[in-house]
This record gives C-alpha cells, sequence and structure tokens, in this order.
C-alpha cells in the first residue's frame, strides 16, 4: 500500500493536471467564440455569392465550352483530396476521425483504381497521413489560422494551389475532406467535391424563387453571363475553402472544449477517489497506533 | 416600381469574405465595372457585372463629397433598391500609403525578373497589375 505521503503527492499532481485542464477549456470557449463570430461575419458575402451563382447559373447553357470548373474535364481518373485539420492536438477524436475519414477515402478511391493526390492543410494532417501516403501529398500548408483567427488569404493560399494545380491539368476531381461543425458538440468529418461544381440540390425551391424574381426583373449581364461564370466559380471556390477553414477552426476548438470538460471531470473524480484512498490509509495509520499504545500499555 | 420614383436612395452593401464592411443608405455609388465604370442610383435596373480594380465612390447625399474605397476587384450585384458589392479586399483610399505601394512594385518587378516558373510569373503578374490599380487610385486622390 502506498505511504501517505506518496498519496498527497498524487493528489496534488491530478490537482494541477485539472487546473491546467479546466484552464485550456475556458481558453478553448472563449476562441470558439470569436471562430463562431468569424464563421457568422462571413455569412454575408456567402450568401450574397450564392444568389449571384444562382442567378448567373439560371442564365447560362451549360455546353462543352463552359468553364471546366463547372463541368469537369470529362474524367474522374485523377482525385485531388484537400484534408484539414487542426495544428494542435488535445481535442479529442477531432483530427483522428477526419485523418480515418480521409484514409478511408484514399482507399476506397484506390481501390476503384483511380490516382490520388493530397493537399493536407494543418500539421495533424500531415502528421498522420504521411506515415502511409506520403508519396500522395504533394503540399502541406500549416499554421493557417495561428493569428488567432483564419484570414481570407490563407484561404486563398491553399485555393491559388489548386487552382493551378487544375489548370495544369494535373487533376480531375477535387473534393474538400473537413469538420463540418454541426454544432458546439457535434463535429462531423465530410467530404465535399468542389470540382467539378455542383449546385446544392436543396437549392431546387431557391431557384424557382429566384426565377420568379427574375421574370419581375429581368437581370442584365456585364460582360455576359458566361465570362461572369467563368470568374465567379473561381471565387466561389475560395468562399468555399474559406469557409471550410472557418468550420474546422469552429469545431477544433468546440472539440478542445468537451474533451478537456471530460478530462476536468475526470480530474475531479480521480480526486475523490484518491481522497477517499488516502482518509482510509490516514484512519488505519491511527487505528494502528492506538493498538499499539493500548497493547503496550496492556503488556505492563 | 413606383416606391422608387419617390425615394432617392438605397441600400448599399460592401461585403469583404471576412466580414460585412459598409451597410448604409447611398444615393449615389460609382463602380468601376469590367467594361467601364457605372453609376447607381435608386431605380436602376437589375444587373451583375464584374468588378476590376479601382475605386468605388460611395455618395451618402446628394452634394456631398464622395468617400473613396479602394477594392481588388469582385462582384456587384445590383438591384432597384439595392447594390451588393461583393469584393475580397477593400482599403480606404485615405489609408492608403503611396511611398508603400511603390515599394511593392519595385519588388514585385525584381521578383518578376528574377523568376523564370510560369505560375509564378503570372501570379507575379497579377500582384503588380493590382498594385499598379492601387498607385493609380492613390495618385488620384
Amino acid at each position: 500500500m502506498p505511504s501517505l505521503k506518496e498519496y498527497r503527492d498524487r493528489i496534488a499532481s491530478v490537482k494541477s493536471t485539472k487546473k491546467i485542464t479546466s484552464a485550456m477549456k475556458m481558453v478553448a470557449a472563449s476562441k470558439l467564440k470569436k471562430a463562431q463570430d468569424q464563421a457568422e461575419a462571413s455569412q454575408p458575402y456567402a450568401r450574397a455569392m450564392g444568389e449571384m451563382l444562382a442567378r448567373v447559373a439560371a442564365g447560362v447553357t451549360v455546353t462543352a465550352a463552359s468553364p471546366k470548373l463547372l463541368i469537369g474535364t470529362g474524367s474522374d481518373k485523377r482525385h485531388l483530396l484537400v484534408v484539414v485539420t487542426s495544428d494542435r492536438g488535445l481535442c479529442g477524436g477531432f483530427n483522428g476521425n477526419l485523418v480515418r475519414l480521409a484514409r478511408n477515402e484514399i482507399i476506397r478511391l484506390q481501390g476503384e483504381g483511380k490516382e490520388v493526390q493530397v493537399v493536407t492543410v494543418g500539421r495533424k494532417a500531415r502528421d498522420l497521413l504521411k506515415r502511409e501516403f506520403s508519396s500522395l501529398i504533394i503540399e502541406s500548408y500549416t499554421g493557417i489560422g495561428s493569428s488567432n483567427r483564419v484570414q481570407f488569404s490563407e484561404a486563398d493560399q491553399v485555393t491559388q494551389f489548386v487552382l493551378e494545380q487544375f489548370e495544369a491539368g494535373n487533376f480531375d476531381v477535387c473534393s474538400l475532406v473537413y469538420n463540418n461543425f454541426v454544432s458546439v458538440l457535434t463535429q462531423q468529418p465530410r467530404a465535399q467535391q468542389i470540382i467539378p461544381f455542383k449546385l446544392p440540390e436543396t437549392g431546387a425551391n431557391d431557384n424557382e424563387d429566384e426565377a420568379a424574381e427574375g421574370l419581375a426583373s429581368p437581370y442584365r449581364f456585364e460582360p455576359e453571363e458566361e465570362a461572369i461564370l467563368a470568374q465567379l466559380l473561381p471565387r466561389n471556390l475560395g468562399v468555399q475553402m474559406f469557409r471550410a477553414l472557418l468550420d474546422s477552426a469552429a469545431g477544433e476548438q468546440a472539440a478542445r472544449m468537451t474533451a478537456m470538460d471530460n478530462a476536468t471531470r475526470n480530474a475531479g473524480d480521480r480526486i475523490n477517489g484518491l481522497t477517499l484512498e488516502y482518509n482510509r490509509a490516514r484512519q488505519a495509520a491511527i487505528t494502528k497506533e492506538l493498538i499499539e499504545i493500548i497493547s503496550g500499555a496492556e503488556a505492563l | 416600381m413606383s416606391d422608387a420614383k419617390q425615394q432617392n436612395e438605397f441600400d448599399f452593401e460592401l461585403v469583404s469574405p471576412e466580414k460585412k464592411l459598409m451597410s448604409e443608405k447611398a444615393w449615389q455609388v460609382t463602380v468601376p465595372g469590367e467594361e467601364g465604370d457605372f453609376g447607381v442610383r435608386a431605380g436602376h435596373s437589375s444587373l451583375v457585372s464584374t468588378i476590376r480594380p479601382g475605386v468605388v465612390e460611395i455618395v451618402s447625399k446628394q452634394g456631398d463629397a464622395p468617400a473613396k474605397i479602394f477594392i481588388a476587384g469582385g462582384f456587384a450585384d445590383v438591384t432597384a433598391t439595392n447594390l451588393t458589392v461583393l469584393a475580397e479586399q477593400a482599403t480606404k483610399v485615405d489609408d492608403m500609403d503611396k511611398d508603400a505601394i511603390e515599394k511593392d512594385i519595385a519588388n514585385l518587378e525584381k521578383k518578376l525578373a528574377d523568376t523564370k516558373d510560369e505560375i509564378e510569373v503570372s501570379r507575379f503578374k497579377k500582384q503588380l497589375s493590382l498594385e499598379n490599380a492601387k498607385l493609380a487610385a492613390v495618385s488620384a486622390a
């Protein structure tokens, strides 16, 4: 049985761990608030972009000459996966789950005989995928959002790289693999295809509204629809990338908050357990001493 | 729309990907469209246009001096009652520093002369034309 001193030391060590985890939880909570605010602030642009895209797309007939970002290269042989994780750990299954999804995707695509290339965003994606798929990783980005908030220029850097690769004809289909921020308690890893661009299916009703609006006030386009679309699509890609990074940043903090909340609670339970054992040991020691004194006195 | 005739103000919004930068009533806004500048007032016909790097001038009341904002390209969405400008980058012309821009231009020109990579070259050229537009905006102010 450990000595009383050992118990005291163990309790002290768990207590200091608890202090750290509870501080981390609070830091994560405040960062989460910031990240959520930022995600909200980016909404007007994304919404306006979506509306404009719907309007322009309604006026365009898709032909073989349409932008490749919309109709694709006519093949789906070569895939590019952009895997978005955080730089830091200690956030529960946040990165693990995401990387597992990415890994399954890679294996599935390879099983179908497709070529796969990977761009990693965040240190964890790089570190975790490097072991198995180091030959597939063509570019890695780290330190995104390290200035406390994700800058659009950081997202744009990744977008530009993807676009350059696309224009150079290095892949046919591009998907984003990232943690979708469902709620503070749930982050859902998902793979979303961004090239060629798919109009969201839920937008069917919106499109009807748009069409009705369009009749009331017909839009003029300057330059013509096709030219606008050709410019709009890369920008839209940037918006989606930015949104994925924001979601991931908010999700990371939420996941860390939950993980640290659990850790704090576990530390509390452990302290209670240890304190109980400590008191038992202390009482046992006192009882033992009393018995020794009494039996010593009786012997006289 | 009959309302539009009496109304001589419309809603102007300037949004960047990171946040909504401006949302206010305006009397007239001049937008540097890809195919030439155009002015927008209340009751303008519906229009979607691309914007080249240049200066947006916002006049909130008739006769006021315009507020000038440089934007690095984007899109404009015009209806009779509002104008939404989507800009990737926006800076007040007053806040821009001519010397710093000139320095950037010199730097870019040097980089452009040094590099051979095609992708890099086109990237630098894009940046350079952006900086030149900035310089023109500052010089005109």
